[in-house]
């Protein structure tokens, strides 16, 4: 699974700007499913027939970045969030933007070491020698996001994006180990827009109108020095999600998922995250109401350039949702 | 150009009727059909010769003001905003109140008699108050709690090509809306008039419900940034510069396709244009994009200065060149 | 009123945080059953009662959310348990409060912190946050992981308790007083005559996400929308101009959330009928129930319809029984003088 990781998190996809990725992903499992289409924001919906309950699973294409809103004289360039995109973890990185061109965020002056870094005291600096330079290499409204290369560190693996390529990656990973078996009707759907307002998920699940919704993300851990604390750890499981910020899970979505997990020996443990959802509340909130969950890979310095995963969780997400797509969810559809 | 008699009229969000008879007056012997709908949203069709594509231009009626909370015993009111207003900008201003459009100020203690401490308060809306001239609560006489205050502000000509106004977001919108409606388009299109969009893009949640098009453009009076600053940084739109392109703003992320589009359609009509600053404000389009399967929509601005506050600016041929685009555009869709 | 008080007690001293709303549920079914009156539960666990009109032509839906505001257990801590709130809560009066654990079976615990005492100066004076307390239920660490998991709710505990003038103090007024008024208003419709078809929806999760209303809305459209919620009453040492007090009626709500023909109606069913009611002005979305409902589907006519109370989100809330006995008494007969010229036109007439 690791070399189809460090493809999809090496691909350039901030939220609104999601075609490269989703071309590699269409690649990818365009051989293991009955169907994969687009929808008109862009989603991507894969299809697998199967009789009795329709199950949407979801993760997100886009990754967080950034989009040039001025450039000043000297050639530097201001530039906006696009979804969480927080300073403190950007001073001196590199951004790569749309047409492939790279640069480095720099500050302006702080009074104060201790000072907050503020998004309205940052620039990016393109090697420009003036204005008239840059405007031509990166012009106003062009989109860009972190510059880093994924890394093996044996058990786990560091890159930039895995918030959410690794959900897009474990549900490639399933659709590859379900070989078009399943007990459920079942659509893997790759989503747009997700860090900017969890978009690409209303849209293609009204249109879908599953019974049941289960997103697949990343969820932070408790497990770093003088962390905030949390009961998920890095190595103890895929995290199934009790509640997030915008969402308790349906209870007997969860239920089952636990069941599952026992019975099959798969190591799972709780998550409760403060801040911070996914596709999965949008999908709850569709027409008349959807339950829904997640399953979330657990990761350490989510929304920075090296986010870090451990490899069993993700086999364990993986193996948990397989063995939940094959066995009948009649009981879940009310 | 209806924008002298719109800005005129006194519409907040969640009392737009003055505006929408206005409107309705006007737009009739051009459409087919109008409906009101139970947000009070006007909604006009128009059909065309040819089946599609469906198009749907918006602009909001509403505007910014105020609502009258309570009747203090010495005869002032107390009141509350009515949508995103700074409390620094209403300090001392004139309003007109409810359906007599009684005239009340909004009282602000004497300089002379300030102590430094207050100099450099901004006053909490709670301790501000309007004064009509009653002496008591008694006097108080055709002003019902729940009616609806607004600045004062009459629409002028100011200098070559510049006019002044209340309202500006979105009585541009609407009064672009009546210029376009009389061309002739080969395409059905709705132009709809959204209530409510100032506190939180009520009226449009709905909209895309009802109204499924192929593609959607929001028309708005969006807020300038050219004002003198210090600092080397963003600040447009500009007025003069022509029509304002979003990007990305707070509420969505424009599809790169339809954007292209209307910026090539510009450069080869040699319309000047601009891109809005990005990540600032938020529109109707950002609901009209996630509403059902999903919506293709662009939003194109006029400029205008000090928006949301008592008197806004705005460049007569920013108007002009704004409608010349809109149509432009709308001819090409169809 | 003494059903009603014994009605009120069960409601509010009975454990339904948000997403976790079984035991008012099968309280408000055994009610239900009593005046033969149908209900079902929905895919998201929203309790719909249902009663046909005469005419049975249009619908009308009543939204009164069931949950209450609680917490929920997220780590172990040693001998005792971390928690993350579930709804808004001011964090300064969780201290010292009686909770109930539901883990294997229900343990009592009490919300403590690491005593004055034995703090740091500084640390003494400080308001203390969510990090800052734990829940103590009495057992070791070992016994504790054996019986308490992960993600299991905890409910405030508290009896209602009666004060003078026939006010009433306990936990969840907010909104088991709606709950209660709801369940009158279908005693009283099978009293009076009513044309259009009745929905009463016990809304799940309003206090956190509004997915009751927002689902149940979306299923039923109907012609027009009612939440009934709760509203804040007039402290001491609230600003003089806050004119909505207990024991004055409901208070009926005017603003860009309210459909001004609908509002207009009860205003004048509540003239018509001299019952006691009050006006409040809100400048946004209300927040309740009804913001959800007037933008469902296409938009639905909506008006919200407030119980006043005291203490807002805490365990020693306040209303009057008789706010209660007039909420349903207005509602009901509304219900039963509904018409749609109601729907069009409004103050503002096109």
């Amino acid at each position: 699974m690791k070399s189809i990781i460090k493809k999809l998190t090496e691909t350039f996809g901030p939220s609104g700007f999601e075609k490269s990725v989703r071309n590699v992903i269409r690649k990818e499992i365009r051989d293991h499913v009955d169907s994969i289409k687009s929808d008109k924001l862009g989603n991507l919906i894969a299809h697998i027939k199967g009789k009795g309950t329709k199950v949407m699973l979801a993760s997100h294409m886009d990754e967080i970045g950034v989009v040039t809103s001025y450039i000043d004289k000297n050639g530097f360039i201001r530039f906006s969030n696009v979804g969480g995109f927080f300073p403190v973890h950007s001073l001196t990185s590199r951004i790569i933007f749309e047409n492939g061109r790279i640069g480095v965020i720099g500050e302006e002056r702080r009074k104060s070491m201790s000072d907050p870094v503020e998004m309205t005291k940052l620039y990016i600096d393109i090697g420009a020698r003036d204005r008239k330079e840059a405007e031509k290499l990166v012009p106003i409204g062009t989109f860009g996001c972190y510059e880093r290369g994924f890394e093996d560190i044996g058990k786990r693996i560091v890159a930039k994006a895995l918030d959410d390529r690794i959900g897009c990656a474990v549900l490639i990973e399933v659709a590859k180990r379900l070989k078009r078996k399943v007990k459920n009707d079942t659509y893997l759907v790759f989503t747009v827009q997700e860090e900017v307002g969890l978009k690409g998920a209303r849209t293609s699940a009204f249109g879908i109108d599953p019974d049941i919704g289960l997103a697949v993300d990343v969820t932070e851990t408790g497990d770093t020095p003088e962390a905030k604390k949390m009961a998920v750890k890095l190595g103890a499981g895929a995290a199934i999600k009790i509640k997030d910020w915008g969402i308790v899970c349906d209870p007997k979505i969860v239920e089952t998922l636990i069941r599952i997990a026992r019975r099959n020996k798969i190591p799972y443990q709780f998550e409760i995250l403060e801040r911070g959802t996914t596709d999965a509340t949008v999908i709850q909130l569709t027409k008349g109401g959807i339950p829904s969950a997640a399953v979330s890979i657990p990761s350490r310095y989510i929304h920075s350039a090296s986010e870090i995963v451990d490899m069993d969780d993700v086999e364990a997400a993986v193996k948990l949702i397989v063995k939940f797509l094959k066995t009948d969810q009649g009981g879940l559809k009310k | 150009m209806l924008l002298s008699k719109l800005s005129n009229l006194d519409g907040a969000s969640g009392d737009e009727g003055e505006v929408r008879r206005f409107i309705h007056e006007r737009i009739k012997e051009y459409v087919n059909t109008i409906e009101v709908d139970p947000l009070g949203n006007l909604i006009c069709f128009k059909k065309g010769r040819k089946k599609g594509p469906l198009i749907l231009i918006l602009a909001h009626m509403d505007e910014v003001g105020f609502m009258i909370t309570g009747k203090r015993q010495d005869g002032t009111l107390k009141f509350s905003k009515v949508g995103g207003i700074d409390t620094r900008v209403i300090l001392a201003k004139t309003l007109r109140i409810g359906r007599k459009k009684i005239k009340g100020v909004i009282g602000v203690k004497p300089i002379h008699l300030l102590d430094e401490e207050e100099t450099n308060k901004i006053p909490k809306i709670e301790d501000l108050y309007i004064d009509i001239g009653a002496k008591s609560d008694k006097e108080v006489k055709d002003i019902d709690i729940g009616d609806f205050a607004y600045f004062d502000t009459n629409f002028e000509k100011t200098s070559t090509g510049i006019v002044k106004g209340k309202a500006f977001d979105d009585r541009i919108g609407c009064s672009l809306i009546l210029d376009i409606v009389k061309g002739k388009f080969n395409f059905p299109f709705y132009a709809v008039f959204t209530t409510q969009e100032e506190i939180g893009l009520r009226g449009a949640r709905v909209i895309g419900n009802r109204i499924k098009p192929d593609y959607a453009i929001v028309l708005e009076g969006t807020a300038a940034g050219d004002f003198p600053s210090k600092k080397d940084i963003a600040r447009t739109p500009l007025l003069g510069k022509g029509p304002a392109l979003t990007v990305i703003d707070k509420s969505m992320i424009a599809d790169r396709d339809l954007l292209q589009r209307i910026i090539g359609i510009a450069k080869r009509k040699s319309i000047p244009y601009q891109i809005k600053q990005a990540g600032i404000g938020g529109t109707d389009a950002g609901r009209i994009q996630i509403s059902q399967r999903g919506v293709k929509c662009g939003v194109i601005a006029v400029p205008a200065r000090y928006i949301h506050s008592p008197a806004s600016l705005m460049s007569v041929n920013d108007y002009n060149n704004t409608l010349k685009l809109a149509v432009s555009v709308l001819k090409d869709l169809g | 009123m003494d059903e009603l008080k014994g009605l009120l007690k069960r409601l509010s001293e009975t454990e339904g945080v948000s997403a976790s709303e079984k035991n008012p549920k099968d309280i408000v079914k055994e009610e239900l059953k009593k005046l033969a009156i149908s209900f079902k539960e929905d895919r998201v666990g929203n309790l719909i009662a249902f009663k046909r009109g005469r005419k049975s032509n249009r619908k009308v839906m009543l939204a009164s959310h069931i949950d209450e505001i609680g917490l929920m257990v997220t780590s172990f801590d040693e001998n005792v348990l971390r928690f993350s709130t579930i709804g808004g809560f001011d964090e300064r009066i969780l201290l010292g409060l009686e909770v109930i654990v539901h883990g294997k079976r229900p343990l009592k615990g009490i919300i403590g912190s690491i005593p004055p005492h034995f703090l740091p100066k500084e640390k003494q004076k400080k308001v203390l946050s969510i990090e800052d307390l734990f829940i103590d239920v009495g057992l070791s660490g070992k016994e504790l992981k054996k019986n308490v998991e992960v993600g299991n709710f905890v409910s405030l505990k508290k009896n209602l308790e009666e004060l003078l003038n026939e006010r009433h103090s306990g936990k969840s007024l907010d909104n088991r007083a709606s709950v209660t008024a709801l369940i009158s208003i279908f005693e009283e419709l099978n009293r009076v005559n009513h044309n259009w078809d009745v929905y009463g929806v016990f809304t799940v999760q309003e206090e956190i996400t509004g997915l009751g209303a927002l689902s149940s809305s979306y299923n039923i459209f109907p012609d027009a929308g009612i939440a009934i919620d709760v509203g804040f009453g007039k402290q001491s040492g609230f600003p003089s101009e806050h004119h909505v007090e207990l024991d004055k009626g409901p208070t009926i709500t005017i603003g860009p959330n309210i459909h001004p023909g609908l509002q207009n109606g009860i205003v004048k069913i509540a003239k018509d009928y001299e019952i006691p009611y009050q006006i409040e002005a809100e400048s946004g979305p209300t927040g309740t129930d009804a913001s959800d409902i007037q933008i469902s589907r296409s938009g639905i006519p909506t008006i919200l319809v407030s119980i006043p109370i005291l203490y807002m989100h805490t365990p020693c809330e306040v209303v009057s029984l008789k706010d209660i006995g007039r909420t349903t008494r207005l509602i009901s007969l509304f219900i039963s003088h509904l018409n749609v010229d109601m729907l069009k036109g409004d103050k503002y007439a096109t």
